[in-house]
C-alpha cells in the first residue's frame, strides 16, 4: 500500500507531538503540586491573586533560609480570590493567603477562612494600624496598602488651557463632560474601591445621585482597570480620548517621559479610597507553621521594600524607604475616604446592584 | 469469523471452535466497550462531575433540594433582558458570519487563485485568538480618536456583533467550503446547459444543496456566539451582558451560586436547543456528503462572472476590513515605542518581565507544552468518540445511544467556563475519591484545554470516518482481516489526514485558551495568554507595548500552526468544519 506524501507528513507530525510529550508538563519530572504539603514542614503553599509578584531571588532567599519550599498558587483576581477560598474552605488550596483586600476582608472573616497566628516581624506594629475593625484576634495581617484615586493627564489639560478637576464634585461640572472613564465596580476591584470612595464621600444617601450626575455628564465605564487606562485614557500609551481615569496614587511616576524629570499625569489626592491588602493563615492549612514563617517574611524589610517595585503598592512598614520617584511623584492621600469593612460586607451586593441599575441601566 | 479449519489443537475441534468464536465476539465487544468507556470516563470526571457539583450547590440548601431559585431569578427583569440580549447577539452574529462566510467559502474552496492556501490559514487565525488580544485589537481601533473612531462604534452592539463575526467567520467558511468543494458540479453544468444564469444556478441548484452545511455552520456559530464571554465584556461591558457574563458575575463576584445555577440551566436549555438543530443539520450534511464526489470543480476566478465578482468583493471587504484591520492595528501598535518606531517591545519578550520571573518566550514554551498535553488527550478522547459515533448500529436504540454520545461531547462548547472552573475547585481535590489534589496541578490546565478541544477533534475526524463506505470494511473482513487490522488499514488509513488537521486545531485552540484556565488555580509557570493578561494589568507604557508584542507572538504561533495543518489537508478529505 502506497503512503501518500500528506499521510506521511501527518504521521510525522503526530510522531513529533508524541516525542514532544516527553518534555511536556505532564511528562516532566516535576512533581505535581499537591498544594497540601506533607505536613513535615517541607512545602508551604501561598494562595494569592493575579497581581502577586516579588522581585527575582527574594523567594529563593526565603527558601534557602527557612528550608521550606514555596509553592505559589495564583487565582483569577482579588474579588474572586475570597470567593474561591470560601468555596474550598473544607479542603483549602494552600497554607497562607495573600491579597484579601478591605472590600472583601469581612467576608473572609465571617466565613472563617483564616485563623489567627503569631507574627513576630517588627512591621507587625505598623500592620496593626490597618487591622480590620472587629478582627481582635488578628486573623488578617495587613501587608501593603494603596490609594485608588482619579488620575488626570496634566499635559492634556495644559494643552487645552483648562484647569484639571481636583475633587469628586468638580467632575459634575459640564466643563468636564465626556472626560472621565472608570472601570466597572462589579468586574474590577479598583472599580469597587472607587464606588466605595463615593459612598464614603457622599454617604449612603448621596452616592447614587452623584453617580447619576456622572452618568449624565458623559461618564464612560470600562470592563477593567487595564481597559480604562490603556485604551480610554489619553496618557496610558493607547492614545485614548479621555484625560481623567481611575487608577492609583502610584501611577504618575510611570508616566515620566524619557529624558524628562516630571510625569505627565497626576493623582487627585482628594478622590482616593485606601485599599489594604491582607494575608492570613488558612483554616485547615497543612503547614500552619510554614505559613506563619512566610507571613513573617512578607512583613520583613526586604519584602516590604520590594512591594512598590513589584506590586505597585505601598509597604505597611514605616521602616523601609520608598523608591525615589515615588517620594517625589506618588505621595499617598492625607485623608482618603473610608467605609467600615462591616458596612461593605453588609451592603456590597446591594450597592453594586444599585450602581448597575443607575449607571449601566 | 470462525474459520479455524487447518489449526491443530489439543482440544476437540468443536470446543476449540466455540472458544474461538466466543473470543472473536468478545474481543471486539470489549474493544468497543473500552472505546466508549475511556471518553465517557474522561468527560464524566473532568466535565460532568465538576459541573454537576457546582450547579448542584446552587440547588441544595442545608441538605434539602431548593428550586425556589428559579422563581426568584426568572422573575428578575434583568434575567429576561440578558436572555434576550444573548439570543439577539448570537442571532445577529450568526447572520453576519453566514452572509459574509458563504461567499468566502465559495471563493476559498471552489475557486483557484494564487495565495489561496495562505488565505485559508489567515482567515482561521481569529477563531483561535484569545479574547484578551481581540479586545485590545478591536477597542483601540474603535475608540474615539482611534483609526475608526469616527464611526462611533465603540461600546455599541454593532461592535460586539462585528467581533463575533470576526471570531466565527472561519467556522462558516470551513463548514460550508468543506461541502462545497465536494459538490458534484455536473448538476450545475446541466442547469447552465439548459440556459440558466449563474445566479439562477446558485439559487436553485447550489444553495439548496449547501443548505444542510449552512444550517450546521449557523448552529455552530450560534453556539459559539451565545457563550462568548470576554468579547462581550471587553467590547460592550455589562450593558450588553449575556447569560454567560451574568453567570460569571454571579459566581466570581457575588458567590451567588443559586442564581448562577439557575442561569447555567437556562444556558443549557439554549445550548441544548442549538445542539439539537446542529445535530439535525449535520445529519443531513452527512447524507449529502455520501452522495458527492471529492471536488475537482475548483476553477480560476473569473471576475467577469457576476457570481465571482460578488464573491471576490464581499470576501475582500471582509478579509481586509474585518479580519486584517484589527490584526494589523495590533502589529502597528506593538511597533510603537516611546521614541518612535522599533522592535523594542519584541526585544522585551526575551527578558524576564521584572517580577513575572519568566520571559514571554518562556511562557510561550509553557503554552506549547501544555497545549501538547491537551492535544494528546483531546486526540485520544476525541478520536475514540469519533470512531464510536461513526458506526451505524442496526438497532434504533444503538443509533440513539450513538447520537447521544455525539451530543454529549459537544456540551463543553456550550457550558460556561466559570462553571467548569469553579466546579474543578470543588471536585478536583480528590477526583474519584483518590488522594490526589489536582486543583493546583498544571495537569488540570491541560485537561481543561483538552475538554474544550475534544469537540473540535470529533467534528474534524467524524465526517471522514462516516464517509467511509461500510463495504470497504466488510471486504477487508471477508478477506480474513481481524477487526483490529480492519480498523488500522481502513479507518485509520483514511482518517489520518483528518487527524492531522484535528491535531492542528486542538493545538491552536489550547494555545489560546484562556476562559477555563483563567478560573483555575495556577501554579508558578504562566502560559502566554496569562502573561499578556498580567502585563496589561501593570502601569507603564513599556508593559503595555510588551503585552501587544506578546499578543502578536501568540497570533503568529497560532497562525503558523494552522498554516502547517492547512498543508496537511488534501482536498476532498478532511473535516467539514
Amino acid at each position: 500500500m502506497t503512503t501518500p506524501r500528506g499521510t506521511r507528513a501527518a504521521l510525522a507530525a503526530a510522531t513529533a507531538v508524541a516525542a514532544l510529550t516527553a518534555c511536556s508538563a505532564v511528562g516532566s519530572a516535576e512533581p505535581a503540586a499537591t498544594g497540601t504539603g506533607d505536613g513535615s514542614g517541607g512545602t508551604v503553599t501561598l494562595v494569592t491573586h493575579e497581581s502577586f509578584a516579588l522581585s527575582e531571588g527574594l523567594l529563593d532567599g526565603f527558601e534557602a533560609e527557612s528550608g521550606l519550599s514555596v509553592e505559589v498558587v495564583q487565582q483569577a483576581d482579588a474579588g474572586a480570590l475570597v470567593n474561591q477560598l470560601v468555596l474550598t474552605k473544607d479542603n483549602p488550596l494552600g497554607d497562607l493567603v495573600f491579597g484579601i483586600d478591605n472590600a472583601f476582608a469581612s467576608r473572609a472573616l465571617d466565613e472563617g477562612v483564616v485563623v489567627p497566628v503569631d507574627v513576630t516581624a517588627p512591621a507587625v506594629q505598623d500592620a496593626a494600624g490597618y487591622a480590620v475593625p472587629g478582627d481582635d484576634a488578628g486573623a488578617l495581617t495587613a501587608v501593603d496598602v494603596g490609594d485608588v484615586c482619579l488620575n488626570v493627564d496634566t499635559a492634556w489639560f495644559a494643552a487645552q488651557g483648562v484647569p484639571a478637576p481636583t475633587t469628586l464634585e468638580s467632575l459634575l461640572d459640564p466643563a468636564y463632560r465626556d472626560l472621565l472613564v472608570v472601570p466597572d465596580p462589579v468586574t474590577s476591584s479598583p472599580g469597587l474601591a472607587f464606588l466605595l470612595a463615593t459612598v464614603g464621600a457622599f454617604g449612603e444617601d448621596g452616592w447614587v445621585d452623584y453617580w447619576a450626575g456622572l452618568r449624565d455628564n458623559g461618564l464612560q465605564v470600562a470592563d477593567g482597570w487595564s481597559e480604562a487606562y490603556y485604551t480610554d485614557f489619553t496618557a496610558g500609551g493607547g492614545d485614548g480620548p479621555r484625560p481623567v481615569v481611575l487608577s492609583y496614587a502610584s501611577s504618575p511616576p510611570y508616566t515620566v517621559p524619557e529624558g524628562a524629570d516630571a510625569p505627565t499625569t497626576a493623582a487627585l489626592l482628594d478622590t482616593c479610597f485606601r485599599q489594604v491588602e491582607y494575608a492570613g493563615v488558612l483554616d485547615g492549612a497543612a503547614n500552619p507553621e510554614g505559613a506563619a514563617l512566610l507571613l513573617d517574611f512578607l512583613l520583613s524589610d526586604e519584602v516590604q521594600a520590594d512591594i512598590p517595585v513589584s506590586m505597585y503598592m505601598y509597604p505597611v512598614s514605616s521602616a523601609v524607604d520608598l523608591p525615589a520617584e515615588w517620594e517625589s511623584w506618588a505621595p499617598m492621600a492625607d485623608s482618603p475616604f473610608e467605609v467600615a469593612p462591616a458596612d461593605v460586607a453588609e451592603h456590597r451586593e446591594e450597592w453594586l446592584t444599585t450602581w448597575s441599575d443607575t449607571v449601566i441601566g | 469469523m470462525t474459520t479455524t479449519l487447518a489449526q491443530a489443537t489439543d482440544r476437540p475441534p468443536a470446543a476449540g471452535r466455540a472458544a474461538r468464536a466466543r473470543v472473536g465476539r468478545v474481543l471486539p465487544a470489549a474493544g468497543w466497550a473500552l472505546a466508549v468507556a475511556v471518553p465517557v470516563l474522561f468527560l464524566g470526571v473532568f466535565f460532568v462531575q465538576p459541573v454537576v457539583e457546582i450547579v448542584g450547590r446552587g440547588f441544595v440548601d442545608d441538605g434539602r433540594l431548593d428550586l425556589t431559585g428559579f422563581a426568584d431569578v426568572l422573575s428578575r427583569p434583568r434575567t429576561w433582558r440578558v436572555i434576550g440580549q444573548t439570543l439577539a447577539q448570537a442571532t445577529l452574529g450568526t447572520l453576519g458570519a453566514v452572509v459574509l462566510g458563504v461567499p468566502g467559502a465559495y471563493l476559498l474552496y471552489r475557486c483557484r487563485f494564487p495565495g489561496r492556501d495562505a488565505l485559508r490559514a489567515f482567515v482561521t487565525v481569529p477563531f483561535v485568538l484569545p479574547t484578551v488580544v481581540v479586545g485590545v485589537a478591536f477597542r483601540s481601533l474603535l475608540v474615539d480618536g482611534g483609526p475608526l473612531g469616527g464611526l462611533g462604534l465603540d461600546g455599541t452592539l454593532t461592535a460586539i456583533v462585528l467581533a463575533l463575526v470576526f471570531f466565527n467567520y472561519a467556522v462558516v467558511v470551513r463548514t460550508v467550503g468543506g461541502l462545497w468543494e465536494r459538490l458534484d458540479e455536473r448538476t450545475e453544468q446541466a442547469a447552465r446547459a439548459l440556459g440558466a444564469s449563474g445566479w439562477r444556478v446558485l439559487w436553485t441548484v447550489t444553495l439548496p444543496a449547501l443548505g444542510p452545511a449552512i444550517a450546521a455552520a449557523a448552529s455552530l456559530t450560534f453556539l459559539f456566539c451565545a457563550t462568548a464571554f470576554g468579547t462581550v465584556l471587553v467590547l460592550g461591558g455589562r450593558r450588553y451582558g449575556t447569560v454567560e457574563t451574568e453567570i460569571w458575575v454571579q459566581t466570581t463576584q457575588f458567590l451567588d451560586l443559586r442564581a448562577a445555577a439557575v442561569l447555567s440551566v437556562v444556558q443549557l436549555v439554549v445550548v441544548g436547543a442549538a445542539l439539537a438543530v446542529t445535530g439535525r443539520a449535520r445529519a443531513r450534511t452527512e447524507r449529502a456528503l455520501s452522495l458527492a464526489e471529492p471536488g475537482r470543480g475548483a476553477r480560476p476566478v473569473r471576475l467577469r462572472e457576476p457570481v465571482d465578482a460578488v464573491a471576490v468583493g464581499v470576501t475582500a471587504v471582509t478579509v481586509l476590513g474585518l479580519l486584517a484591520l484589527p490584526l494589523v492595528n495590533l502589529v502597528v501598535r506593538s511597533l510603537r515605542t516611546p521614541t518612535g518606531w522599533g522592535l523594542d517591545h519584541y526585544a522585551a519578550l526575551a527578558v524576564p518581565q521584572d517580577t513575572l520571573a519568566v520571559s514571554a518566550w518562556q511562557a510561550a514554551g509553557t503554552s506549547v507544552r501544555t497545549a501538547v498535553d491537551a492535544t494528546v488527550m483531546a486526540l485520544v478522547v476525541g478520536g475514540l468518540v469519533a470512531l464510536v459515533v461513526s458506526r451505524r448500529p442496526r438497532r434504533a436504540a444503538g443509533r440513539r445511544a450513538v447520537a447521544g454520545l455525539d451530543a454529549l461531547f459537544m456540551l463543553p462548547l456550550g457550558v460556561s467556563a466559570v462553571t467548569v472552573g469553579f466546579g474543578f475547585l470543588v471536585s478536583m481535590d480528590a477526583p474519584l475519591g483518590l488522594d490526589v489534589d489536582l486543583r493546583t496541578s498544571p495537569v488540570l490546565i491541560a485537561v481543561a484545554q483538552a475538554v474544550v478541544a475534544v469537540p473540535l477533534v470529533v467534528r474534524t475526524v467524524l465526517p471522514v470516518l462516516r464517509a467511509i463506505d461500510p463495504r470497504q470494511r466488510e471486504v477487508a473482513a471477508t478477506l480474513g482481516a481481524p477487526p483490529g487490522r480492519v480498523l488500522r488499514s481502513v479507518d485509520l488509513a483514511v482518517a489520518v489526514r483528518a487527524v492531522g488537521l484535528a491535531l492542528g486545531f486542538a493545538f491552536a485552540a489550547s494555545l489560546g485558551e484562556f476562559g477555563a484556565t483563567s478560573f483555575l488555580a495556577r501554579p508558578q509557570d504562566p502560559t502566554l495568554p496569562v502573561v499578556i493578561f498580567r502585563l496589561l494589568g501593570r502601569p507603564g507604557a513599556e508593559n503595555y507595548g510588551t503585552a501587544l508584542a506578546a499578543s502578536v507572538l501568540l497570533a503568529a504561533l497560532t497562525a503558523g500552526i494552522v498554516a502547517v495543518c492547512e498543508r496537511l489537508r488534501r482536498p476532498g478529505i478532511g473535516g467539514t468544519w
